[in-house]
């Protein structure tokens, strides 16, 4: 080839470590490759021919192997596009062409709105060569030529993207009934209201329009389904039924007249269309099993929210009741530990009542003992007053334990000196704790 | 490469032979395609034949003769040779003498003779004797006896048409040295030019006839051709243009006078033969006027139309020749960012809307070639006929066992890369790396190419990956910007001004299979790289990389792929 092409972007740098013997590495084969072929045309064709020839003869058997596998560019004869004419269809009038099924025409009516614009135009021809009127003829046919119109308006209608969409907005064949409810109860729901909504998707401005699907559609797919239908945008129109519009300049009246009819059918048709599609998304809605099954399953959920919840509530009940029997008992029996307590205590106040008065009895009589700390002979009436006054006061002045300490104390003492210590301490120690006042009980001093 | 026994000297043209058109041509000594103008001085000599008392007319003379003499006049025949009666369409025969059937072939009843009888003539005798009149114009002109052509055919011409062609044409005193695709040879007119640059492109040839529109991708790499799609309409073509000019202007005439001239046969033919005059002024001029003595009743007619007009009146068969084309650009599989040309072949393709239609069906990178969208587009009525001529030139030398054997499959029929082969440049990993094409899809084997690289600043060691790359159409959408900074094309621009977010569509590179990795190593500072990949005709290729300048270089091969399907020799 003349110069090398020139790259500016520039190489990666090498890897680090990367190896190879002689700096090279294979890794894969080339994808395999198409024949086709070369056009026998031009300079460069009559070089490669001469280097791929290197003066060999090829033959006939060549020829037909070379070309076993080559790709193939020219489309076969219109050979899918054939149905039977049905011949009343043949004896059409042209010019009733609002009423023909164009498709039928062009043996398309399986095709219909899915025909291609090339699956058109071989159906055209194909049509051409056996209708074509100078073949009637050949073949002696006296038959006129209408037929061969009926074929041309088909084809103008059809190849005229316009056009095509009036008829294809009223072409009824097209149409698929949805099932009745009766039918659908007995059958399989997406087999029989399938092919209802592909057949009404044709009329979606939005493509490509969500499928039906099957009872395996998820509930996001189901949803974007009647979501996409209820909110469907149609390009259907109803032009194509219009009356026709006088076509003379007199009667302008009559014309503006028929206009405005038909601008009014036309409006109408549509709101019905609309409504009719809205009733059968309805119809579909409501028998479809998995707007069921996804309620069943939502209100299973809930079911299961409810339960548990219930469970939950129930427990918590449980838990409290559970917690108030066990407080309950806790205070019966804080109570009743309570009332022993207390009885126990009452006990004991009784058993220390008993014992101070014992206690008292004991130091009172100590100060009886100690002869009321008389020396010799009889205590005169007023000393004992004093001392059994004195007794009194500390008796009254300090607890039952103080009581009893004192009483401890005095316990088994005779001898009149030590009572008097004892006393005299214990005086002692309610003066300098503030009980008693200096100077009281002074028969201990 | 011949040696001249007994056959005299060839000297050969290139004939295109069209339904509504024929044309002429031959290569100058210098190597320049010329068309030749008959005696009338037509470079597009209609394919009619007529006969009036005996005497025949072709051309100009025998088109005039539709309005006077149909019955006698053959036109449109070409598309019957070597077809049965029931398959071909006798729509564009209306005006004309019809066809019929005819033993197994097609024939015409016309008085061909001085005598009031009809004789049959087959359509292989009325092309016999129309190329005897092409062949003997060519020779007046030429000053030597034309004895042999290139004649082009559709790319769907059977090998049974071609085959009573042939013979027509040997019952001329032509012998058909080769059939060429008519698109191809549009191609290469296009490419044998002098200033012409080959490279790798897509090109879509389309060839817009007067009864028929026939659409070619090819598949252009290094001056060979492979077609990868075709389309065509039998129904599209300058007739149905004519149509739309016809329909306005016997409604204009209704209007004044009440009487219909397409009720009328010979009204139908004037009116038809005068609005093809005027559909062929609005190719040029803004407006055109039209003129017919005794249009119907004895009533002249004259008006005017401007192009404006015209356009809104064949609004919808402009719409129908892009879809075609766009319609073969899917066929074969590819985007219109695909294509690199559109080469506009045929007498329709001078009708400016169809240029602009494609203007702006395809991206600013497909270029038009056609009158009206570029300077040097060659004139598509002469394409077809040009390169058949320059195809006579490169092969006339040749003994006829010679142009059999090279044109043979086992020549022709060879094995065409899936995917691009290429260098990842940047980064070595298949992620990162930008992958450059080195040899295009598409490409036959065997082929060689060579690409010089750039390396990094510093130089030193660099990785050559090579690799498989595949196109990938990469759609974003970009919000519309608020200015797009046009401003001539202000009444398109609001064809696409509908609300949705503009679509930016653009080629991709994804990096496909890794086929092999070499390393060069020490490149200097500012160096280059050459890379060269060689693949053969059993797709085992040949890789040789080395600094430019540099010594030595690295060299290894990668294997055959193991299913080679079968074809190449
Ligand atoms: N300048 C022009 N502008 C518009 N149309 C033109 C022009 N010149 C020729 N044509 C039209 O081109 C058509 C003829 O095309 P061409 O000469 O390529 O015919 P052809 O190859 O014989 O076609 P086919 O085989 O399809 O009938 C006619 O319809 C003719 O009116």
């Amino acid at each position: 080839m003349a110069t090398a092409l020139q790259v500016s972007l520039p190489l990666p740098v090498l890897p680090e470590g990367w190896s190879a013997e002689k700096d090279f590495k294979a890794a894969g084969t080339l994808s395999s490759a198409t024949q086709r072929i070369v056009e026998p045309v031009g300079p460069h064709f009559l070089a490669h021919a001469r280097r791929k020839r290197h003066k060999r003869t090829f033959s006939e058997d060549d020829r037909i192997q070379a070309q076993e596998n080559v790709k193939k560019v020219e489309d076969e004869d219109a050979g899918d596009i054939s149905e039977p004419e049905d011949p009343l269809m043949l004896q059409r009038d042209a010019k009733d062409w609002k009423n023909q099924d164009h498709y039928a025409v062009l043996g398309l009516s399986k095709y219909r709105f899915r025909a291609t614009e090339d699956q058109i135009k071989r159906a055209h021809r194909k049509k051409v060569l056996r209708h074509h009127p100078d073949k009637k003829a050949a073949a002696g046919s006296t038959e006129d030529d209408s037929f061969f119109k009926c074929i041309q308006k088909a084809t103008e209608v059809l190849l005229d993207p316009v056009k095509r969409r009036q008829f294809d907005s009223v072409d009824e064949h097209a149409d698929v009934e949805p099932p009745s409810k009766k039918q659908t109860q007995k059958g399989n729901f997406y087999k029989l209201w399938g092919p209802v909504f592909e057949a009404e998707a044709r009329f979606s401005k939005t493509q490509p329009v969500p499928k039906l699907g099957n009872e395996k559609s998820t509930k996001e797919e189901v949803e974007e389904f009647y979501n996409f239908w209820y909110n469907f945008d149609s390009w259907r129109s109803f032009e194509y039924q219009d009356e026709d519009v006088p076509d003379d300049n007199e009667n302008r009246d009559q014309k503006r007249h028929v206009e405005r009819k038909n601008q009014n059918a036309r409006k109408k048709k549509k709101t019905e269309d609309t409504a009719r599609l809205r009733h059968l998304v309805d119809d579909a809605l409501s028998l479809d099993e998995r707007i069921k099954k996804f309620r069943q399953q939502e209100h299973a959920q809930k079911n299961k929210r409810r339960i548990e919840k219930e469970a939950e509530t129930k427990r918590l009940a449980e838990e409290a009741a559970k917690a108030k029997e066990e407080e309950a008992k806790l205070k019966a029996e804080r109570e009743a530990a309570e009332k022993v307590e207390k009885a126990e205590g009452k006990k004991a106040k009784e058993a220390a009542k008993n014992a101070a008065k014992k206690n008292k009895r004991v130091v009172r009589g100590s100060a009886k003992d100690a002869n009321y700390f008389h020396a010799g002979g009889d205590a005169p009436p007023s000393q004992i007053d004093a001392v059994l006054n004195d007794v009194d006061l500390i008796i009254a002045k300090i607890d039952n334990e103080e009581l009893a300490l004192l009483t401890s104390k005095l316990n088994g003492k005779k001898d009149a000196g030590e009572i008097k210590v004892i006393f005299a301490e214990e005086v002692a120690r309610l003066v300098s704790a503030g009980t008693l006042k200096d100077g009281e009980a002074k028969s201990f001093a | 490469m011949s040696d001249e026994e007994s056959s005299p000297q060839r000297v050969a043209i290139g004939i295109s032979f069209g339904n509504s058109n024929s044309s002429i041509a031959y290569t100058t000594s210098e190597g320049r395609a010329e068309v030749i103008a008959n005696e009338e001085g037509d470079r597009q000599i209609p394919s009619i034949l007529s006969y009036v008392a005996g005497e025949e007319f072709q051309g100009t003379q025998a088109k005039t003769q539709l309005v006077r003499n149909p019955k006698n006049t053959v036109a449109y025949f070409r598309d019957f040779l070597g077809q049965e009666f029931k398959s071909i369409d006798p729509t564009p025969c209306h005006q004309s003498a019809h066809p019929r059937e005819h033993e197994s072939t097609v024939a015409f009843s016309i008085k061909d003779t001085e005598s009031d009888d009809e004789n049959i003539v087959t359509v292989s005798e009325i092309t016999t004797r129309h190329l005897r009149r092409l062949k003997n114009s060519a020779s007046d002109y030429l000053g030597k006896k034309v004895n042999a052509a290139v004649i082009t055919v559709p790319t769907n011409f059977s090998d049974k048409q071609k085959e009573s062609l042939s013979k027509a044409a040997s019952e001329a005193g032509l012998e058909v040295l080769q059939f060429i695709h008519e698109p191809v040879a549009a191609v290469l007119a296009y490419d044998a030019r002098p200033d012409a640059k080959l490279s790798d492109k897509i090109i879509v040839v389309a060839d817009l006839g007067g009864t028929r529109s026939d659409v070619a991708v090819i598949a252009s790499r290094g001056g060979m051709y492979s077609i990868l799609a075709t389309a065509h309409d039998y129904d599209l073509g300058g007739a149905l243009l004519d149509q739309a000019v016809m329909d306005h202007f016997a409604k204009e005439f209704i209007k004044k006078h009440k009487t219909d001239p397409r009720q009328n046969d010979r009204s139908l033919a004037k009116l038809k033969l005068e609005s093809e005059a005027v559909k062929k002024a609005l190719s040029i001029g803004g407006s055109a006027s039209f003129g017919v003595e005794s249009l119907a009743d004895g009533i002249d007619f004259t008006s005017t139309i401007n192009r404006t007009r015209y356009e809104l009146l064949a609004n919808k068969h402009f719409a129908s020749f892009t879809r075609l084309i766009t319609h073969a650009v899917e066929k074969a599989e590819l985007d219109v960012l695909d294509i690199d040309e559109i080469v506009l072949a045929g007498g329709t393709s001078h009708t400016p809307k169809i240029a602009s239609s494609l203007r702006n069906a395809f991206p600013p990178t497909t270029s038009i070639l056609a009158p009206s969208t570029s300077p040097t587009a060659i004139n598509p009525s002469e394409l077809v006929a040009r390169g058949a001529a320059i195809q006579a030139s490169l092969i006339q030398e040749y003994e006829t066992e010679d142009i059999e054997q090279s044109t043979h499959p086992m020549v022709t029929v060879t094995p065409h890369l899936r995917a691009s082969i290429g260098v990842l440049c940047i980064s070595g990993s298949e992620s990162q790396g930008l992958f450059r094409p080195l040899i295009d899809a598409e490409t036959p084997a065997p082929v060689r190419r060579t690409a010089q690289f750039a390396t990094p600043k510093e130089g030193g060691d660099v990785l050559v990956k090579i690799c498989e790359g595949v196109r990938e159409i990469k759609v974003t959408r970009a919000e519309k910007p608020q200015t797009n900074g046009r401003k001539e094309d202000d009444e398109d621009s609001e064809v696409d001004s509908d609300d949705e977010p503009e679509e930016v569509r653009e080629k991709v590179w994804r990096v496909g299979k890794v086929l092999a990795e070499a390393a060069v190593k020490g490149v200097k500072k500012g160096g280059k790289v050459e890379v060269q990949v060689n693949v053969g005709p059993d797709l085992a290729v040949q890789v040789i990389a080395r600094e430019v300048g540099g010594k030595g270089g690295v060299r290894g091969s990668i294997e055959k792929p193991a299913v080679v399907e079968n074809g190449s020799a």
